[in-house]
């Protein structure tokens, strides 16, 4: 018995459990191959805002245990996951980044990590992101930059650029990340990996730290559709500590995966394929509807009308669920309390002045705008209405095509810096993504190849509601033929 | 860019109750002022009749059954506590000296 680390680092999460299940490996041995590889580069990276190796190490002792003692194990039992620092288990930080929550250590686990845990999934330390998940670049983190592992000087996407980089570094074999508006997808394009943003309710949010609640959902992020399916399964299914969990049935994502499957029509919505779009992701989406035709899929123009309207509806949706949100954090219960307060009442500005980056206090700032009084109709009432014109775009799609073709993003990973100081620049990155959390959608995004720069770029597939296991046969469907084998040096 | 709908940054700081310093100020008055004009692109929009959408899948909120169960120590709640004493979270004094 004995796997080189270099063959693990290689290795799919999925065959590392079938390496684990055959008595090629054990848990300690994938943890330490992963634990070092930690060590030689993120100090480059910038992936992690803490890991424990020794307790990574003692939960991977207590999974060969199990094994050798002969228990019934789950197939994912002894490997490491990645979390991003919006998840909640129990013990364990939960910054999300911010400066407000640098002390937080977490009194419970939520629902996604009890079921980590029962699947013997170890966790595998906490993974940058912008703060409280705002943002498009990582660049938001109160505590580190997160450079792209393809380039350092680019950004790895956001707000899961921790999630997104880690894998791709090669730092664990897969990771959670969570999307609001884009937060999986974008950086999962921009960094080379395989990411999924799963049907609003799929996943409970118990546990999920709040950015915008009738947005947010946790997904997998991986190296192949086959990875990303088993991590959903593990972390699907209703819960009643949220009262929006789905309640209804749910295909296993990762049966359905291998089941046969006619080739389908995919729709090319025209507003995602106009102005704006970089050449070099225009070119390599004209290949991936080509390797689509060439598997039979039929390919069938369609129109979203108001895509256009998105990106502003969702800033006024997810401020106004926002600035309530992050009410909570007063610097009384649980958070940074600043020394300076001069009573009860400046105790709650001051702490949050000093607690909350820029981004966040713009949001904040902008939510309370859009819903007070004066303003509720013309900004909030009008872009709930607004929400339902975008997802009957959708619903209507889905009457003449099985899935949706697009580009992730209009553009490979743009430069650090280069859209910190330009909020609606840095929003306008994640155009393409932003409309499927307002119609509560399935969105795919897997690797398409490379720019001439040595940049990822990355196509999404948009899925009907809780289709998630065929939308992931899709994405299956082209990545067996044009597998993404091309490897970040670091 | 559309029209740039005035913003009184000190009201919205106060309602959002963020300390912010003078240069966040102007550099937050300015930018909220940019986005407001970026969003004004809704107001062109017929919504007559439309109605509006709080969540993707709209059912009735579950109710569960109202079972006992057993609540957390007081240890517990105030782990993250930044000031605590007897069970209790510490704040300054809110009420005036008579």
């Amino acid at each position: 018995m004995a796997m080189e680390p270099q063959s693990i680092l290689q290795a799919s999460a999925f065959d590392l459990g079938k390496a684990l299940h055959k008595g090629e490996t054990t848990s300690r041995e994938i943890c330490s191959a992963f634990l070092d590889r930690v060590e030689a580069v993120d100090d480059r990276v910038g992936a992690f805002l803490s890991i424990d190796p020794e307790k990574v190490l003692s939960a991977a002792d207590a999974s060969d245990a199990r094994r050798a003692a002969g228990e019934e194990l789950s197939p994912l039992d002894g490997l490491p996951v990645g979390i991003k620092d919006v998840i909640a288990i129990e013990g364990e930080s939960l910054t999300c980044a911010s400066r407000i929550l640098e002390q937080f250590k977490s009194p419970y686990t939520g629902m996604v990590g009890n079921k980590l845990l029962a699947a013997g999934l170890i966790p595998f330390g906490r993974l940058n992101m912008d703060e409280f998940a705002m943002g498009s670049s990582t660049e938001n983190s109160a505590f580190k930059k997160t450079g792209n592992p393809w380039n350092s000087d680019h950004a790895p996407g956001g707000s899961s650029g921790g999630s997104a980089a880690a894998v791709a570094a090669r730092q664990c074999p897969w990771s959670l990340g969570s999307d609001t508006g884009g937060s999986i997808r974008q950086p999962a394009a921009f960094c080379g990996v395989v990411g999924l943003k799963p049907t609003y309710g799929r996943v409970s949010r118990f546990g999920l730290v709040a950015f915008a609640s009738s947005l947010d959902q946790i997904g997998p992020m991986g190296r192949s559709v086959e990875d990303v399916a088993a991590l959903l399964d593990v972390i699907s299914g209703h819960d009643p500590m949220d009262s929006t969990s789905w309640a209804g049935e749910l295909e296993p994502a990762s049966v359905q995966l291998h089941m046969p499957h006619e080739p389908g029509t995919l729709g090319l919505p025209r507003e995602y394929f106009g102005k704006g779009i970089d050449p070099e992701v225009r070119e390599h989406l004209d290949k991936v509807i080509e390797a689509y035709e060439g598997l039979g899929y039929t390919i069938k123009e369609i129109s979203l009308p108001h895509t256009e309207l998105a990106v502003p509806t969702y800033y006024i949706i997810a401020t106004a669920e926002a600035s309530s949100n992050l009410s909570r954090y007063d610097g009384v219960r649980y958070t940074h309390r600043s020394e300076k307060a001069a009573d009860a009442v400046d105790l709650y500005y001051q702490s949050r002045g000093e607690g909350f980056g820029a981004e966040v206090k713009r949001r904040v700032i902008l939510g309370s705008y859009v819903l007070s009084s004066g303003y509720y109709d013309a900004y909030y009432k009008r872009a709930q209405q607004v929400r339902t014109l975008i997802r009957d775009d959708f619903l209507k799609a889905f009457k003449e095509v099985d899935a949706i073709l697009t580009p992730t993003t209009p553009t490979p990973a743009f430069r650090i810096g280069e859209k910190i100081n330009d909020p609606i620049s840095m929003y306008l990155a994640d155009i393409f993504t932003i409309s499927v959390n307002l119609a509560g959608l399935p969105g795919l995004s897997m690797p398409c190849g490379l720019s001439s720069k040595g940049l990822p770029i990355g196509f999404q597939l948009i899925g009907q509601p809780f289709a998630e296991g065929a939308l992931l046969q899709t994405g299956l469907a082209y990545e067996s033929r044009h597998p993404f084998t091309a490897e970040p040096e670091l | 860019m559309q029209e740039r709908p005035e913003v009184d940054i000190d009201k919205l700081a106060m309602l959002a109750r963020i300390q912010l310093t003078e240069e966040e100020k102007a550099a937050y008055g300015s930018q909220l002022a940019d986005i407001l004009g970026f969003f004004q692109k809704l107001q062109e929009v017929d919504v007559t009749g439309i109605r509006p959408m709080a969540h993707p899948f709209e059912a009735e909120a579950p109710l569960r059954e109202d079972v006992a169960g057993t609540p957390w120590a007081p240890g517990r709640s105030l782990s993250n506590a930044p000031a605590s004493r007897e069970d209790q979270v510490v704040v300054p004094k809110v009420v005036e000296d008579a």
